[in-house]
């Protein structure tokens, strides 16, 4: 077999693992578009923050040091102890459960009938501030994280795939970790959604607001679990990123990237998250190892926006997406 | 007292439809026109011009552009600093391609080549709608940002991959460059956004405005009532990254003189634009305005109380100004959603009535 051929190989299959991290981050979106109709851009935030409150609370930092210390001339900084990570983690999904209510509270109750880019900008808001907030309880450098994942070359598919090729493949095991986490977390929400009565509940939520309310569902306690499943999955997606390279603020940049992700896959389709992950990261790795060289490189900066633009073109609700009818 | 309609009789229909019917609005106008051209030039130094008045001018014409495609025509656009950087790189070339050529007409040109790019990265918004199209606009950020990055043409091949702006003159005053006086450099961009935003203020009364609202209310029933959508959503986007290419252009040449262009014109200044007008209002040439004197004023004000007063470390008065952008935006949104033109809107309907309130 050629070179060319089995490097793109390889590429391809470090653009499913790539696609697989974004495909997390896009499906925090797709649970509260179809539970509410709300773009949440500050899902990616929501990824940072609990990243932040993660390697936070392992390692015993006290949240707004700095501005106590400022404030008050004092010199703290950390409690002087180490949370396990288990423990670490079942603590940060209790601060984004709060985070859930008190977006829920004090900005959606408020908002509620406004049109959905009104919503859209609050929560374009809520992400400044989300991140203003992280930055102030934890500090803004960069910190690793490390809560036991496998990392590295895999050695098992490198060997195998040195024994047929001729030439070993480079995956990480962080990356296969990944997958098996998006696997299970996909099937789980979707479990819950399909068979359980708060799922249900969402389901009508979403269907209708005013009809689920007159059959009793509480909007209030829907809104708040949905919250607090996009900042579970925001959490899951946050350890992946932040494993990976480091808990800094680039991480909410992949919101960003989550957004043509949505828009191939379309906004209410969970599976749909998944393939246009798929689809975008196995273009993009692609398309910088065939074209990149050629145009001076990092095309990886807009060629999922761009791919998902032209797509958009053709077919404006996304490859899964509810067929838009619009009446006047 | 003073402000009030009783009195002031229209007796032709030009007096009708001008621009600010009420007699006490046209010469509160006047007075600030005549401050901005007579007074401030004489007064100003190097740190007004360059923490407060040319940012905010210079903002001010980005707001009214991008105000007039999200505001005016309905139309969201996260793209606002990808096409400052189309103006920033075209008043470049000319610059430098040109250089005996007067800087009005570079600015202009400049404008006019980001309108072009405008429209065609506007072409979409014919099919796709609301945040769709706010995703797909991040698409002209990202690539315009890559393009100016990676294609050596744009920067004229120079080593640091900045482009730097070289000393211009318009009759014979430099404006651009280190040696620019502040009270030129202050003037010229104040003619830039005096023209803008009276192109604006007209244009967005008239016909074409019309049409944009309609498309903005609701697209079908307007097309269904003979609006056509193709050529109101394409004139919106031209008219509005016209202004936003002016103000790029400025921003690079007057302004900073040196522009790293990633740096500069990334994906914030998109953001911060768009936060101008939600705080200013949306759909008012006015909001655009106090939402870039706002928002410019913000920091400034937040780094004195903050360094000076407080003696605060600036990265914390730094992640305070997140905080208190995010959290006004949200307020804004709940409270206001017209933003600041609409407070206004409603003190003036107050001293209408004031001081007897029936």
């Amino acid at each position: 077999m050629p070179d060319q051929l089995i490097f793109a190989m390889e590429v391809f299959l470090n653009g499913l693992m790539a696609g697989v991290l974004y495909a997390l981050v896009a499906l925090g979106f797709v649970l509260i578009y179809k539970a509410s109709g709300i773009f949440n851009y500050a899902q990616g935030v929501m990824a940072l923050f609990a990243a932040m409150t993660l390697v936070g609370i392992m390692n015993g930092q006290v949240p707004f040091a700095h501005l106590i210390n400022a404030t008050f001339g004092t010199h703290i900084h950390k409690f002087g102890w180490n949370v396990p990570a288990f423990v670490a983690i079942i603590l940060t999904m209790g601060v984004m459960v709060l985070l859930a209510w008190a977006v829920q509270r004090f900005v959606m109750r408020h908002l509620v009938g406004q049109e959905p880019i009104i919503l859209f900008m609050a929560t374009i808001g809520l992400a400044y501030f989300l991140e203003g907030v992280a930055d102030l309880m934890w500090g803004s450098e960069i910190k690793t994280l490390d809560v036991g994942l496998p990392q590295g070359i895999n050695l098992w598919i490198d060997e195998t795939t040195f024994n047929i090729f001729g030439y070993g493949f480079f995956i990480d095991n962080l990356d296969l970790v990944a997958t098996v986490i998006a696997a299970l977390l996909v099937t789980a929400l979707v479990a819950f959604s399909q068979y359980t009565k708060q799922g249900r509940a969402m389901r009508a939520v979403a269907d209708d607001h005013q009809a689920a309310l007159s059959v009793g569902i509480s909007l209030n306690f829907i809104w708040i679990m949905v919250w607090s499943v996009a900042g579970f999955v925001a959490l899951v997606a946050g350890i992946m990123w932040g494993t990976k390279s480091g808990v800094q603020f680039s991480l909410s940049l992949i919101a960003l990237k989550a957004l043509p992700v949505l828009m191939l896959g379309g906004f209410t389709s969970i599976p749909g998250a998944i393939v246009g992950g798929l689809i975008i990261g196995v273009g993009e790795k692609l398309f910088e190892f065939a074209i990149g060289p050629l145009v001076g490189g990092a095309t990886e900066n807009w060629f999922a926006y761009v791919l998902a633009l032209i797509f958009l073109v053709f077919r404006p609700q996304g490859l899964f997406g509810e067929k838009i009818i619009e009446r006047v | 007292m003073f402000y009030r309609e009783a009195g002031d009789f229209k007796t032709s229909y030009t007096d009708d439809s001008q621009t600010f019917p009420i007699k006490f609005d046209r010469y509160r106008y006047y007075v600030v026109l005549a401050v901005a051209f007579g007074i401030i030039p004489f007064v100003i130094n190097d740190y007004w011009a360059n923490a407060l008045l040319l940012p905010f001018l210079i903002y001010a014409i980005a707001a009214i552009g991008l105000n007039i495609l999200v505001g005016y025509c309905g139309q969201v656009s996260l793209g606002t600093g990808g096409f400052m950087a189309v103006g920033a790189y075209a008043c470049y070339k000319l610059m430098t391609s040109f250089p005996d050529v007067s800087m009005f007409i570079h600015v202009i040109l400049a404008g006019g080549i980001t309108a072009i790019v405008g429209v065609l990265f506007g072409l979409p918004s014919l099919r796709i709608k609301g945040f769709y199209l706010a995703v797909a606009t991040l698409a002209a950020q990202f690539f315009l940002v890559w393009l100016f990055n990676r294609v050596p043409w744009f920067y004229n091949y120079s080593a640091s991959g900045q482009i730097n702006a070289p000393e211009r003159d318009v009759f014979g005053i430099i404006i651009t460059g280190p040696n620019a006086p502040a009270w030129a450099t202050y003037l010229f961009c104040l003619i830039f956004l005096a023209v803008s935003a009276l192109i604006a203020r007209n244009l967005t009364r008239g016909t074409t405005g019309r049409t944009w609202m309609a498309i903005r209310d609701m697209d079908i029933a307007a097309e269904i009532i003979g609006v056509n959508p193709l050529k109101a959503k394409m004139s919106a986007f031209a008219v509005s990254s016209f202004f936003i290419g002016i103000a790029g252009a400025l921003f690079f040449a007057v302004y900073l003189g040196a522009v790293e262009v990633g740096e500069v014109f990334g994906i914030q200044k998109s953001f911060l634009v768009l936060f101008m007008i939600i705080i200013g209002g949306l759909g008012s040439i006015f909001g655009s305005f106090a939402g870039a004197a706002f928002l410019v004023l913000l920091p400034v004000v937040l780094k004195v109380v903050g360094v000076d007063v407080l003696g605060w470390p600036t990265d914390i008065v730094a992640h305070l100004q997140l905080v208190i952008v995010g959290a006004l935006i949200i307020m804004f949104l709940i409270l206001e959603p017209h933003g600041l033109a609409q407070l206004w809107r409603v003190a003036k309907e107050k001293l209408r009535l004031w001081p007897f309130p029936h």
